[in-house]
This record gives structure tokens, C-alpha cells and sequence, in this order.
């Protein structure tokens, strides 16, 4: 049997859509190897997690659960997944590429003694074996690599593979680990929620990003006005490294080669230059829309829609506009 | 207090990559290397950590070619105490074998902590961490943007999905560098002869293969050039109607 299986991030008993696109993935990959889709998740207190994970694809769900795994423990997680997977004939393991994911992976891929693709966007199975695509030097270039030691493993970006539900529901088998809480190591003592409830950046359909074009950190409430615009849950916020060295923006909104790259169907760049380690982290936006008051500035070579104008003058403009056009 | 920092040569972030002959790597002409971005916090981090001890010994170590001498006397003019070249022999590594290799490495020195940066900006594999963490049986936290050390224990913080995570990790440890943990400093004149007297010891790293083969590495499709739709707000209208209509946005 080729197995692939996908492990969940269920990160407060929650799943989100980049574990459903996982589930999507593996469903593809199964069709091609031939094995069954078997989802992986830990945790406690996993009742709805297990409900939407049951609808997702897959043909049966493992649900590892401990009050010592409530939080996320790379060592815990690791060593709860190794006491499961030997019974899942699994030719295939993917998760997101989340904080989770790009946590917990490699440190399976070491124990497995194989080889991981992080941040794939595109997987193959060629020849009997499996391989993957992935963005390098920040997307300049893609690197294409077949796995020479099973099982294959890769953790995928966001937005890039399509989740969809399954006609019948998967069936969840309970699990518990062989240890407690006094096995692990490093433990989490405490998860402190963002002052705000928007999307995070690398999960967001819309972005909308500002540099220092908007002259001083008190107007970057245009840009955020913006991304409220578009309604509840929709748009984060970006920022260049300009403004996050100034200490005018948190580095969790940087964008680009040293920050976060992103790939949502619409990102805005407001008063931003558009420098190579800036596009790298934006380029695979579905569409981009630039505005800038510089009709010279590098950002417009890879703008879909260009606005040439200052900031202060078209973000108001265009967030009333949005707000009126979502309203619709 | 022994720490071991793991750095890797890179071509710089502004660099234009083109693709080699070979169709599998990038062509290195007219690429200026340097110290991974990255890596340079987990020097700072593992000097500040030392002069706050009052003693102990920082070691920096490369998996890699001749070329990445470099960056190691660049690390020692920083100020760290020993440089380690794993002399890769020409082997094209992936996660998987550099992992194994500097584990080998690591396991013959004394380490209460192993520093490495969250990533490498070549292939971006954001991967050697926590495999190293596994295969030295050590805690890791990674991705760390804040570290305070007391009495042998981390505190951490790292970013999650709309969060933060406080992480209590034990030595010894392994911890990953995220941007925002620390300023590195820049190497000073004494610090430059100083790192002339240093030693940089060259060794043969461990004979391991890769788990992946590279089959090619392209460039990505040119995105289409860029259409300005007018000036100021008046070109709002016709955004709002593009997004609408052409890219089904609203
Ligand atoms: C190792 C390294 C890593 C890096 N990593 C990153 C990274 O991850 N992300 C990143 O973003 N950068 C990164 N950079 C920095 C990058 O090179 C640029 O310096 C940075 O992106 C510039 O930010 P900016 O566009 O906000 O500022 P600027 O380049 O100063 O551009 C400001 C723009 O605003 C426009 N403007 C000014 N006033 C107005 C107005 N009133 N209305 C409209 N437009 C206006 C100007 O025309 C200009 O185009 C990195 C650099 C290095 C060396
Ligand atoms: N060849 C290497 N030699 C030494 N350290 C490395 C090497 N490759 C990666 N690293 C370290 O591992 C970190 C993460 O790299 P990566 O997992 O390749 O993105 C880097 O920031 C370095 O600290």
C-alpha cells in the first residue's frame, strides 16, 4: 500500500484551510499512487477538530490525543506521530507549511532518515516516485527534486493546491500516546493572541501592504483602512522592511525575501518601491495593484493595475470605493 | 558555556540568479556571496550570551566548499572564539545530509547550545533546525525572535499564526534565529587582526548522500508587464472596475 498521509495542524483544535488543501493534495497524490488518503492529528480535546477533518477527502483519520499535547510541543508532536505512523504504510507525508509544519517536519524527516521539500507548490508522482517543486531564492527560481529515500515528505504554501470535501465521512480512529507531560522537553508556556482578529498574513485572499511612502506611522491606518474595507476576516496587513526596520511596523507584517512570502489572488502595494528582495516575497500574487506616486518605480513592472499618485489622495478614495463595491 | 553556531555561505539577496548550464543549479558568475542574513543574529546571539557568562567558547561551523572560508573569518572578526570548515568534497547536499553531516560534527564537541539561523536564503529550505534538534536529541525552539537565558533555561517567543508562543526550553538546546532577535554588530578593526590569529580548522565532513535529486532548477514565468491604469483618484473608478470584472476580485 502507498498511503499518503497528511498531518493535520489543528493548532487550538481548530483546522484551517491550508490542512484541507493538504487533505486536497494528498487525494490527487492517492489517485495517482494508487493508496489511501490517512489524515494524522494531535492534540486534546479533538472532537470538532475530527468532524471537519472526517468531510475533508480522506479516507480515515488518526486522532492522537493527550491532555500533555493540548499545545503545541515539537518534541511531544514528533514522538506521539512515530508511535503511529509504522501501522499507516504511509509512502507520502504532508502537513502546511505553517509555523507548525515548518517546525514539526524536518524533525520527522530526521527521524525517518529521509528526505522533505518545504514550501512545495506543485507535487509529482513520476515513475513510481514521488517528487515536488518549490520556490528558491525567494521564488527567482523554482528547484525540482524526485525523493531517493522513502517515505517522500513536503510541507506545501499556502493557497497553491485546492481543498475540496469528501462524499463520504472518513473513519476516526482514537489514539493515545505511550508518555505524558514529564517527556517533554521544551514546552509552551503560553500562547498570546495578536491584538487584532485579522486573517494571518500568509492566509489572507487580499493583502494590502505599505513602505515609506506613507511618510510616518500614524497614516498607516489608510492601509489598514483599506484592508478593512474588503470586510471581516479578508485582508491582511504588509509592510516593506523600510518600515518594519523603522520600527514603524511589527516584522511579523514584513514582506519579502527576510519576511513572509505570500501568494493571495490580490496584493496592494501602497508607497512601496518594489526592490528585489520586496517583489520576491509578493510576486506570486494572482494579481498586483501598485500605487505609487513614482511612475518610474520598479513596483509597476509587476503590477497587473498601476495607479501612478500619492498615497494620501488615493488609499481614501479607493477604500470608499471598495467599501461600496463589497457592500454590492 | 559552549556554543556552536551553524552559518552558511549564500549569494546576496539583491544577486540575479540565472541558471548554470548544468540546468540544476545557479550559474555563480558575477554572484557575491555572503554570511546567510539569518545566521548572522545566531552569532550575535551566541556572542551576547558568552560575554554575559563571563566564559565559555563560541564555535561557528560550515558544511561546504574552500570558498566558504570567508565567512567563517568574518564571524571570527565578530568575535567568536574558533571557525570549523566541514569539507563537503563536492557533494550537491540537501536537508537531509547536511543535517546528518553537522550532527556527526556537533556530537564531538561539548555543546550547551547549538545556534542556526530559521533559514537559508538560497534554497530556502527552512528545514535544518529542528532535523539537527532530532538528530542531537536536543529541545528546539524555532524561529526564535526574543531569547532571555536564566539559570540554563530559554525563554523563548516565537511567532505563530495570529499569535505568539512563549516557549521554556531547558540546556542544552537548539535554537533557530528569527529576524528581531538582536542587531548584529559589525566586525571593528581589532577585531579583524584579531581573527587573522584565530583557528579555523578544516575538516572532512562525514561521507553522506543526499535524499533528494535535484532533476532542475528554471525561472519562473514572466509575469506580464504592468499596465498603469491613470493618476491620482480619478483612476480609482476604473481599479474598482478592473478588479471587478477582469480579475473577479469584489
Ligand atoms: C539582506 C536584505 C534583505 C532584505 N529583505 C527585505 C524584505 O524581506 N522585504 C522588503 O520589503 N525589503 C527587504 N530589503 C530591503 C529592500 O532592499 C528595500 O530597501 C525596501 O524594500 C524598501 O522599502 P520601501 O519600498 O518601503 O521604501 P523605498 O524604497 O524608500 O520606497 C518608497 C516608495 O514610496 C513612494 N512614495 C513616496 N511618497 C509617496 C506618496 N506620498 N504616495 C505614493 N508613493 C509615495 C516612492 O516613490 C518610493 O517608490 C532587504 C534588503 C537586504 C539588503
Ligand atoms: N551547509 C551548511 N553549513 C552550516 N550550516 C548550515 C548549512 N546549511 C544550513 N545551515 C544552517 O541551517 C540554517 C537553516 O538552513 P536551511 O534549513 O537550509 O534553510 C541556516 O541558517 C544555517 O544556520
Amino acid at each position: 500500500m502507498s498511503n499518503i498521509v497528511i498531518i493535520a495542524d489543528a493548532r487550538g483544535g481548530k483546522v484551517k484551510r491550508p490542512t484541507l488543501e493538504a487533505v486536497g493534495a494528498g487525494v490527487d497524490l492517492a489517485a495517482k499512487a494508487s493508496g489511501q488518503v490517512i489524515i494524522v492529528v494531535v492534540g486534546n480535546d479533538l472532537a470538532p477538530a475530527n468532524d471537519e477533518l472526517k468531510a475533508s477527502g480522506a479516507h480515515r483519520v488518526v486522532a492522537i490525543e493527550s491532555p500533555a499535547l493540548a499545545n503545541y510541543s515539537g518534541d511531544g508532536y514528533a514522538k506521539a506521530i512515530m508511535e503511529v505512523l509504522p501501522g499507516l504504510s504511509a509512502a507520502a507525508i504532508l502537513m502546511p507549511h505553517s509555523a507548525m509544519g515548518k517546525d514539526l517536519m524536518p524533525r520527522l524527516s530526521a527521524l525517518l532518515k529521509t528526505g522533505m521539500v518545504s514550501d512545495a507548490t506543485a507535487l509529482h508522482f513520476e515513475g513510481g516516485k514521488f517528487g515536488a517543486t518549490k520556490p528558491v531564492h525567494a521564488g527567482k527560481a523554482y528547484l525540482k527534486t524526485i525523493a531517493e529515500q522513502k517515505p517522500f515528505m513536503a510541507t506545501l504554501r499556502a493557497n497553491n493546491f485546492e481543498a475540496r470535501l469528501g462524499k463520504v465521512a472518513a473513519e476516526v480512529q482514537a489514539s493515545k500516546p505511550s508518555f505524558g507531560a514529564d517527556a517533554l522537553k521544551a514546552i509552551v508556556t503560553e500562547v498570546v493572541a495578536a491584538a487584532n482578529d485579522r486573517v494571518p498574513l500568509q492566509e489572507a485572499k487580499v493583502v494590502v501592504a505599505g513602505g515609506r511612502g506613507l511618510k510616518a506611522p500614524e497614516h498607516f491606518h489608510l492601509v489598514e483602512d483599506l484592508a478593512n474595507a474588503f470586510g471581516p476576516g479578508k485582508a491582511a496587513v504588509g509592510a516593506s522592511r523600510a518600515v518594519v526596520d523603522a520600527g514603524w511596523r511589527p516584522h511579523r507584517e514584513q514582506v519579502g525575501q527576510t519576511g513572509k512570502v505570500v501568494a493571495p489572488t490580490l496584493y496592494i502595494a501602497c508607497g512601496i518601491s518594489g526592490a528585489i528582495q520586496h517583489l520576491a516575497g509578493m510576486r506570486t500574487a494572482r494579481y498586483i495593484v501598485a500605487i505609487n506616486k513614482d511612475a518610474e518605480a520598479p513596483i509597476f513592472k509587476v503590477a497587473d493595475y498601476g495607479i501612478v499618485g500619492d498615497v494620501f489622495e488615493v488609499l481614501p478614495a479607493l477604500t470608499a470605493a471598495i467599501a461600496a463595491a463589497v457592500k454590492h | 558555556m559552549n556554543i556552536v553556531v551553524c552559518v552558511k555561505r549564500v549569494p546576496a539577496t539583491d544577486s540575479k540568479v540565472r541558471v548554470a548550464a548544468n540546468g540544476v543549479s545557479i550559474d555563480p558568475a558575477g554572484v557575491e556571496y555572503v554570511i546567510n542574513p539569518f545566521d548572522e543574529f545566531a552569532v550575535e546571539e551566541a556572542l551576547k550570551i558568552k560575554e554575559a557568562a563571563g566564559a565559555g567558547s563560541v564555535t561557528v561551523v560550515t558544511l561546504g566548499a574552500a570558498d566558504a572560508g570567508k565567512i567563517l573569518r568574518d564571524t571570527l572578526a565578530m568575535g567568536a572564539d574558533k571557525a570549523v570548515l566541514l569539507r563537503d568534497g563536492g557533494v550537491p547536499h540537501d536537508s537531509y545530509s547536511t543535517a546528518e553531516c553537522l550532527a556527526a560534527y556537533i556530537k564531538t564537541v561539548p555543546h550547551d547550545i547549538v545556534f542556526v539561523g530559521k533559514q537559508a536564503v538560497d534554497n530556502d529550505n527552512n528545514q535544518l533546525g529542528p532535523r539537527l534538534a532530532a538528530l542531537l536529541g536536543l529541545p528546539c525552539v524555532s524561529e526564535a525572535a526574543k531569547l532571555t537565558l536564566q539559570d540554563r533555561v530559554f525563554t523563548a517567543e516565537r511567532e505563530i499564526e495570529g499569535a505568539r508562543e512563549v516557549v521554556r526550553c531547558p540546556l542544552p538546546a537548539l535554537i533557530s534565529t528569527q529576524k528581531g532577535l538582536n542587531q548584529p554588530r559589525y566586525a571593528n578593526l581589532k577585531g579583524i587582526m584579531a581573527a587573522k590569529k584565530k583557528p579555523l580548522e578544516e575538516i572532512d565532513a562525514a561521507k553522506i548522500a543526499p535524499a533528494t535529486k535535484v532533476v532542475s532548477l528554471t525561472l519562473p514565468p514572466e509575469r506580464p508587464p504592468g499596465k498603469i491604469l491613470g493618476e491620482g483618484a480619478a483612476a480609482v473608478g476604473k481599479l474598482v472596475d478592473a478588479l471587478r470584472n477582469e480579475a473577479k476580485i469584489l
